[in-house]
């Protein structure tokens, strides 16, 4: 019996998880896929928001604010890659400068520190490449970029080192309350049971919810998406770089990745289909002609992935996140800047606990810090050296493009939450993210897993499922030896 | 581990070997070749198909047998090499640091050094194809080493994109191993790829080539369940009318390959758009005195018999340089019309009998290709067929360049 039940791996239920780890309490995360930050966690822009676009008072503008705050001290705890780059608005007109002086205001009424108005000769100096149309501008000096996926996948490691369960391939089929308690089945017959529940289960929180008798809100899914340059265009912008927002949102930006790639997105399209992240040709047109419109000398040669990620957009324009069943939390409508609201969120889920009841008594074992992925590559000649005489194995380079070693792969396969998947490895280490694109080392990634999972090698997958890489073995039956 | 060598080979694939093994010949014995894979010899130890060595050695081998020829010289040499040792960076001043499990991270300073760390393929990622993204999608190579090295078979049911050669040896290999390939689609009207692989690769077999084609949209949501693919017009925009659904559980890309010179640009070698690879001279010295670069790694070839040659001259030019310095009287650019889309070397510096190596833009019938210095034409030829998938060559003797010594020369072709 657990205390409570965390529906979904996503961002959100990251950061639910760690912030309740620091309780006593018995706590479970169960996601439908083969992993951790599969959903819209897994593609968005990265980008931790200052907090001037949410509307004052709303909780999108305080959770926003507030979230970016603790963000730079969250990363260091989990040694993931957060950069303060800062963000710009850009302007071309005098109806843009006027939405950008509403912002402004918006900002600083939201409480965002150090927001700056820009003429055209400040906006040029900061950023060299600015199309040179853009005569206006917004800074914000705090916005920051981050690796969301490694986010969520820090966090819920870190979690689990401090006790907090996940349950993969869990998805929850149906939901029943009885005398206090929930009863949380899934597709496959599994069952948890649990005294309270987070549905933090993105695209689906309102179907999760109908499940529990809740069908106060309902969540579309809005796909949005991206293209990723090379790591050799990482010079073109140093900020985040938007257009003034319309009614159709913020638009598309040019940013810097925390991992020194360029991203280009994301498109804006309502679809039905809750699992269909598929990329359209349109979408890249669009892309590329809105970010050919804000910044100079963009190379799409030098494209290394497109993909699509699905925002969920929830029916009343803010973040939903109440409660309409005992013990029961929605925490939905989570879309952009869900990323940079995300520990803050976490506070405002655990506050809620607190006023219905839970005892909340200090985990005297909790440790915020996690030793991060990329480590070796942090250290020096030296320390690297002693490290490959330790284990020859940091001296083996299986990701050129990355320049990822053996050593990091096997630790990351070792380590919460363990990967199991080529895609698993790809977004914990790296390997396979270049601009190869996993063309040299995929063969050594699928044997890497088959030797540490014990899986024979054709049952190796690129992210769970049915996604096997290699069909079986060619004429001759070849028996992995070990 | 020493920390001086003359001449430090990074790479030990066909280029590199062979750049050693001249670089001997012509008198160098401190010499390391640094490999990042665990045996010598490339990517031709996954190309398990014959056809090499027919220019250079006069019989048809297959790929590791001729990679065979040039280990098995090596190690009569006794020229040292490092394998699974993958080099990190290279300096202006030819400090080359590398890391393996042996010896860490080390640092050796060279006297010249000859960059053979040869290319890759071009992912789907560069390519922006909608759809979804399931398993199933590899580019040739990668199935390659699965089909050849691992024994592995990436699927049954296969839709190759691009028609480069590993792309037609690729058809070949999944049919004999079981597979059916159901189409090989190309973006350009002319294949990249040699005609005897069209031939051998898929006429053989009745696979189809389907030129002007693409692949509009990739279809699964775990693994691949089918393409659409569609013609393209003159602009290479998908026409709508013409999609046409294909189920497959494999799609294999051979859309180009790229040189890999990420080293090189670090170091700050210029790097010319077009090959991709470094700006060289005769001599395949790239901009830094001292620092050659030879097979794939400077512009792609389309026969391992020309990386050896390429590798040759760059090896005796190394050997020069260690040992008495390399003259460079001269300073001649070599440009193009742009019907030849490159040539190598870029640059000339000494009066020699050199050998222009050149690709086309298009497929030309009846031309004559020339050479001009301030529209004054000094050499030509003709040729009945040139196509952008087979390197050409023209060879500049000294005598031509009698009075030249310094400007620009043109290669250029003319449809007669």
């Amino acid at each position: 019996m657990y205390d409570i039940a965390i529906i979904g791996a996503g961002v959100v239920g990251a950061m639910c998880s760690r912030a309740l780890s620091r309780y006593k309490l018995k706590v479970c995360i169960l996601e439908k896929e083969s992993d951790v930050a599969m959903g819209a966690t897994a593609a968005n822009s990265g980008i931790v928001h200052a907090g001037f676009d949410a509307v004052e008072g709303t909780l999108k503008a305080k959770l926003n604010v507030l979230g970016a705050q603790m963000m730079p001290q969250i990363a260091k705890e989990l040694g993931v890659e957060y950069k303060n780059n800062g963000s710009l608005v850009i302007g071309y007109d005098e109806s843009d400068k006027e939405k950008l002086e509403m912002l402004y205001n918006r900002g600083v009424a939201n409480g965002v520190k150090e927001l700056r108005l820009l003429d055209r000769d400040e906006l040029k100096a900061l950023e060299p490449n600015i199309s040179d149309d853009a005569k206006y501008a917004l800074l914000a000096p705090t916005a920051g970029i981050i690796c969301p996926y490694s986010l969520a996948i820090s966090a819920i490691g870190n979690a689990m080192d401090n006790g907090v369960d996940l349950m993969l391939d869990f998805a929850v089929e149906s939901i029943s309350f009885h005398e206090n308690e929930y009863s949380i089945k899934s597709s496959d017959g599994k069952e948890v049971k649990s005294k309270y529940i987070i549905n933090a289960s993105g695209v689906h929180s309102d179907d999760v919810a109908a499940m529990a008798g809740d069908d106060s809100f309902s969540v579309r899914p809005r796909k949005g998406e991206y293209i990723l340059l090379d790591k050799e265009c990482g010079g073109l912008v140093n900020h985040t770089i938007f257009t003034t927002p319309s009614d159709k949102g913020k638009g598309i930006l040019v940013s810097p990745t925390a991992h020194s790639n360029v991203i280009l997105g994301p498109t804006s399209v309502f679809i039905d289909d809750k699992e269909n992240k598929s990329t359209a040709s349109d979408g890249f047109d669009n892309i590329i002609s809105n970010a050919k419109s804000m910044v100079n000398n963009i190379q799409f040669g030098k494209t290394i992935t497109s993909f699509c990620g699905l925002r969920a957009v929830g029916d009343t324009g803010d973040f939903i996140i109440n409660s309409n069943k005992p013990n029961f939390i929605n925490v939905a409508g989570i879309e952009s800047p869900g990323l940079s609201a995300s520990p803050a969120i976490a506070e405002y889920v655990i506050d809620m606990l607190r006023s219905m009841g839970l005892k909340l008594e200090i985990n005297e074992k909790y440790n915020p810090f996690r030793e991060p992925y990329n480590k070796f590559s942090k250290l020096s000649q030296s320390e690297k050296n002693e490290m490959i005489k330790t284990n020859p194995d940091y001296g083996k380079i299986i990701c050129r493009c990355e320049t990822i070693t053996k050593g990091e792969i096997v630790d990351a396969l070792r380590k919460n939450p363990k990967p199991t998947t080529i895609d698993g490895i790809k977004r914990r280490t790296r390997a396979s993210m270049g601009r190869c694109q996993g063309g040299f080392c995929y063969p050594y990634l699928v044997e890497i897993l088959s030797e540490e999972l014990g899986i024979p090698y054709s049952e190796v997958t690129k992210f769970g499922g049915e996604s096997i890489i290699n069909i079986g073995t060619t004429k001759g039956e070849i028996k992995y030896e070990k | 581990m020493k920390s001086n060598v003359d001449l430090v080979i990074i790479g030990g694939g066909p280029a590199g070997m062979s750049a050693a093994v001249s670089a001997y010949e012509n008198g160098i014995r401190d010499i390391l070749i640094l490999e990042r894979d665990s045996l010598l010899g490339g990517i031709l130890q996954q190309c398990i198909h014959n056809g090499f060595g027919l220019h250079k050695f006069n019989e048809e081998l297959t790929g590791p047998e001729y990679a065979w020829k040039y280990e098995e010289k090596v190690r009569e040499l006794e020229i040292p090499f490092k394998l699974n040792t993958m080099v990190l960076e290279i300096s202006k001043d030819k400090k080359v640091t590398a890391i393996n499990s042996e010896d860490g991270i080390f640092t050796i300073q060279a006297k010249a050094i000859i960059l053979a760390m040869g290319c890759r393929e071009r992912p789907k990622g560069a390519l922006n194809i909608s759809g979804s993204r399931p398993a199933g999608i590899f580019t040739a190579g990668t199935a390659q080493k699965f089909v050849n090295m691992k024994g592995y078979m990436p699927g049954k049911n296969v839709v190759i994109l691009g028609s480069g050669d590993i792309g037609l040896i690729m058809a070949r290999r999944m049919t004999l191993e079981g597979a059916k390939v159901k189409a090989v689609c190309e973006l350009m009207p002319y294949s990249g790829g040699l005609e005897r692989n069209i031939e051998q690769c898929l006429r053989d077999f009745d696979i189809p080539l389907k030129l002007s084609c693409t692949v509009a949209e990739i279809h699964g949501k775990d693994r691949l369940e089918g393409v659409t693919i569609a013609s393209v017009d003159a602009n290479r925009r998908i026409i709508p009318e013409t999609k046409e659904y294909i189920e497959c559980d494999t799609l294999l890309l051979s859309v180009g390959l790229l040189p890999e010179n990420e080293l090189t640009k670090s170091s700050g070698i210029e790097i010319d758009p077009i090959t991709s690879g470094a700006f060289v001279n005769q001599d395949r010295e790239t901009m830094i005195d001292g620092i050659f670069a030879c097979g794939n790694v400077l512009h792609v070839h389309d026969l391992v018999d020309n990386v050896s040659e390429e590798a040759e001259i760059a090896g005796r030019a190394s050997a020069e340089y260690i040992l008495q310095g390399n003259e460079k009287n001269i300073d001649i650019l070599v440009k193009t019309d742009g019907r030849v889309r490159y040539c190598v070397p870029q640059r000339i510096t000494r009066k020699d009998d050199t050998t222009l190596f050149f690709r086309v833009s298009n497929i030309y019938e009846n031309v004559r290709i020339y050479v001009s210095h301030n529209g004054k034409e000094i050499l030509s030829k003709k040729k009945i067929k040139v196509a952008p998938g087979e390197m050409e060559s023209i060879l500049l003797k000294k005598s031509c360049l009698e009075g030249i010594d310094s400007g620009e020369l043109v290669l250029g072709l003319e449809v007669l």
